[in-house]
């Protein structure tokens, strides 16, 4: 299921504006890979370019290659819309659709894509989504309340479950756990490191820890100046990053000490 | 010692409470005080306009409201402390200027309903004014009532989806000078008279079908006219209200834009999208003078086919009957003016529903 993305000179422009210059990467598959890197370096455009999310803003483009396991994102026939059934994206503010309760959050995009399930095969969708957030126990009584009335932790790993339901082989994160409290946020990390075992997952976040704890790469993101694009630095294993980082930047940046 | 005491203020109260008598620098009047004061007042001013021979209940509540506005702050200002003084002088004077506020408004519906009530019952509703002279104590409003129905109904029929379509257009396809064009002609349709829209579909009639041509539909047209920029205005603003990370959350499980406005957009705003085009359906349901124009103003019969025939509707009857100028068409004017309103209130209780039901629930 889970597969990999191979990115190579990829370059992505806001209108005339150069967002992200040149960046070539391996995610491999079945692994968390975190982004880290200053505020505005562009790691939310970069991720959004993995699955095309990108175009939905006006005057955003890219150049360059992505390879989906062997097949090309941007290629002239694929369909930005099937690119995104592959690639799932949780966003950082939790956003479950407030007409819907909790049951159809989860099947939503089976339901809004028109697709027909019949009742058990949704109530076992349902049940195996919600137990791979993490959140079954939690909402199985009230399935059929609405989606909003959760807490925000619980919101969360709602979309988590919402965007596993349509059984992507990537999942992307920016920012999931910014607007949670640490034993939300602690959930949704040891719902990431299980999720591992079946999905590629790539996660932004400004939490060093975090990204420490949860992930197997890094990759490391930085401005050249401001109004200069932004640069991939360095990637390579968690462990190396943080402990003896290549790049004397990474240092700076990881150690918190910077200029 | 005053800030202390104004912060236990509240402890203070409940403490007055079981201790009525103790009336000390900043103690505080009891909670009756209000009304009760304002209740001896009236009836003092009363009295004393009668004795004084100059009995007017505008001059009564005039002069009440100024009485109890001073006696009020006075007693606050003895009792109380300034501070306090000032939140009942303030408050009174809130209430005077929404009594104000809510003059014209309760006025105009308890005329229309002591004026209108006369003359609506069963039979009105239920005739038209065919074979009956201005004169005769005979007749009512059903054409009208059909009429207003009828072409209110197209109008919408019309209207709605052509005003929806613009604004999903403008809000989620639309780019560059197209969107800027049809945005500009919106506002300028906003601004047209309603008497040029009927003038407008007198024009495209006699073009189309030759000249003395009017019938129901041309007035549904030019009521269309003037229904659709209210309908395009209140759906766009009902549209950017959803916010843009429920769209992108669709389009993160591959859901294409268009069902993700059909099936996302439309149903979180559909409650505001509603009461909007009730809010277009009540302006354009009491236009008189497009209908004039364009569906005719002599229409005496029962008539519900739109495009054979004068029809009649509420604001023209009304219209018509108070140029007839005999009390009995007053009457009769009232009571089609009762309807109309009652009409209007209706649709606001459905739009009412209508948001209730469809608006996105927390809990
Ligand atoms: N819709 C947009 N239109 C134009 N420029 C944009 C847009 N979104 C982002 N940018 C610009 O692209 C650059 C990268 O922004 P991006 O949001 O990717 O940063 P980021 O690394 O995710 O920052 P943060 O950590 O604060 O989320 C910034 O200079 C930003 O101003
Ligand atoms: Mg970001």
């Amino acid at each position: 299921m889970a597969k990999r993305i191979d990115v190579s000179g990829l370059h992505v422009y806001y209108g005339d504006f150069l967002a992200v210059e040149d960046v070539s990467m391996t995610i491999e598959p079945r692994s968390v890979t975190a982004f880290i890197g200053s505020s505005g370096c562009g790691k939310s455009t970069f991720l959004r370019t993995l699955n095309r999310m990108h175009e939905v803003t006006p005057g955003a483009r890219v150049q360059g290659k992505v390879l989906l396991d062997d097949q090309d994102v941007y290629g002239s026939e694929v369909d930005p819309v099937a690119v995104r059934r592959e690639v799932g994206m949780v966003f950082q503010r939790p956003n479950p659709f407030p007409t819907m309760s909790i049951y159809d959050n989860v099947i939503a995009g089976a339901k809004l894509n028109n697709q027909r399930l019949n009742k058990s095969a949704a109530d076992d969708l349902v049940e195996r989504s919600l137990r791979g957030a993490n959140l079954w126990e939690e909402v199985k009584d009230r399935l059929g309340r609405p989606g909003a009335g959760l807490s925000g932790g619980q919101q969360q790993r709602l979309c988590i479950a919402r965007a596993i339901a349509v059984e992507p082989s990537v999942l992307l994160m920016d920012e999931p756990c910014s607007a949670l409290d640490p034993i939300s946020t602690l959930a949704i990390e040891d719902l990431i490191s299980e999720l591992k075992e079946n999905y590629t997952i790539v996660i932004v976040t400004h939490n060093m820890q975090q990204a420490a704890r949860v992930s197997d790469v890094t990759a490391f993101f930085n401005l050249a100046g401001t109004g200069k694009p932004g640069k991939l630095i360095e990637m390579g294993e968690t462990n190396k990053i943080f402990t003896k980082p290549e790049k004397k930047e990474t240092e700076n940046y990881i150690t918190g000490r910077f200029g | 010692m005053s800030a202390p005491t104004q912060l236990s203020e509240p402890i203070a109260e409940d403490a007055r409470m079981a201790a009525p008598n103790t009336l000390s620098l900043g103690g505080s009047l009891p909670r009756f005080t209000p009304p009760v004061t304002l209740a001896v007042l009236l009836l003092v001013s009363a009295g004393a306009l009668f004795l004084l021979d100059a009995w007017n209940p505008a001059v009564l509540v005039i002069v009440t409201a100024v009485a109890y506005m001073v006696v009020i702050t006075l007693a606050s200002v003895i009792v109380e402390n300034s501070r306090k003084a000032k939140d009942r002088l303030v408050t009174a004077v809130v209430y005077v200027c929404f009594g104000i506020a809510m003059v014209p408004l309760v006025s105009l519906l308890w005329t229309v309903l002591a004026e209108g009530i006369v003359r609506l019952d069963g039979y009105f509703l239920s005739v038209s004014m065919n074979g009956v002279t201005p004169s005769m104590d005979a007749g009512g409003a059903y054409h009208a009532v059909l009429g207003t129905l009828v072409i209110t109904g197209i109008a919408a029929l019309i209207s709605v989806p052509i005003g929806l379509m613009t604004a999903i257009y403008l809000v989620e396809y639309g780019r560059g000078r197209l969107k800027t064009a049809i945005t500009f002609f919106v506002d300028v349709m906003t601004g047209i008279p309603s008497i040029v829209a009927g003038l407008f579909v007198v024009a495209l009639w006699i073009m189309i079908f030759g000249p003395g041509e009017t019938n129901g539909l041309a007035g549904a047209i030019s009521l269309s006219v003037l229904m659709i920029p209210v309908v395009v205005r209140s759906c766009e603003e009902m549209l950017r209200l959803v916010p843009n990370e429920l769209r992108e959350a669709s389009y993160a499980l591959g859901v294409p834009k268009w069902l993700t406005v059909l099936k996302v957009v439309l149903p979180t705003a559909i409650a505001g999208i509603t009461t909007g085009i009730m809010l277009a359906l009540a302006r354009v349901i009491g236009e008189t003078a497009p209908l004039i124009l364009t569906a005719g103003s002599s229409a005496v019969a029962i008539n519900a086919n739109p495009v054979e025939g004068q029809m009649m509707s509420l604001p023209v009857f009304i219209y018509s009957q108070v140029r007839m100028g005999g009390a009995i068409n007053y009457e009769r004017a009232w009571a089609a003016a009762l309807t109309l309103i009652a009409i209007v209130m209706l649709l606001f209780f459905v739009a009412r529903l209508v948001s209730r039901f469809f608006a996105p629930k927390a809990r």
